[in-house]
């Protein structure tokens, strides 16, 4: 019984350190300066923050109840899967739109690439 | 301990999405919002597990999987848009 409690205890502290991930992150979004830097901020911090939230609440149902919770396991292998590939395609969006680069990046090797294609 | 420690995460994922909305409101670009908006929606699943956590129920768990189809299906919609015009093609190139 007293195991059981401390796990839980461990478990909501798994639970706090996601949601400071996730504060990060939205303190990136916020303070970055343009749209890609912004995108690898909420995409990846975002993204690692809810794992971590979603995979101690699944511990924290499995250690209460005594049995695994396919559901939970299901978003989690979701969410673990969409979240980088919408990153992907809204930033391709965003450079195929024409939205500029910071202006003190160093280099932009995409631009370069298509250059490369169109003269072909 | 587990109740407060619980409350205390709620706490930071709702300052956090309080930081999303700014950039909704302020971004200048549209990808900024639709970004912004994504990781609303990925804040709003965690959101929902935790409140399940602290009513001892079960019953919510469904609309964590639901939030996250929603809202990738969203992100794609906007970057077809965004990127092409239209999100669904009806017109053959043949």
């Amino acid at each position: 019984m007293k195991m059981k409690e401390n796990l839980e205890v461990i478990f909501a502290a798994i639970v706090v350190i996601g949601a400071i991930i996730n504060l990060i992150s939205a303190i990136g979004v916020i303070r970055l300066p343009d749209v890609y830097t912004r995108n690898h901020a909420a995409s990846k911090g975002a993204t690692l923050g809810i794992l971590l939230i979603l995979s101690s609440v699944f511990l924290f149902f499995w250690v209460e109840e005594g049995y695994m919770n396919a559901r939970l396991l299901l978003g989690i292998i979701f969410v673990f899967m969409t979240a980088p590939v919408a990153g992907h395609l809204i930033s391709r969006a965003a450079y195929n739109s024409g939205i500029p680069l910071w202006e003190k990046s160093g280099q932009d090797a995409l631009k370069a690439t298509k250059q490369k294609v169109k003269n072909k | 301990m587990i109740s407060i420690l619980l409350n205390i995460g709620l706490l930071l994922l709702s300052v956090s999405t309080l930081g999303f909305v700014y950039r909704v409101v302020k971004g200048p670009t549209t990808p900024d919002r639709v970004i912004a908006l994504d990781a609303i929606g990925i804040n709003l699943i965690g959101m929902t597990a935790i409140t399940s956590v602290i009513l001892r129920t079960e019953a919510f768990l469904e609309v964590i999987l639901l939030l996250g189809i929603l809202a990738f299906i969203g992100t794609v919609a906007f970057s077809k848009f965004l990127e092409k015009g239209v999100i669904i093609e009806n017109e053959r190139k043949s």
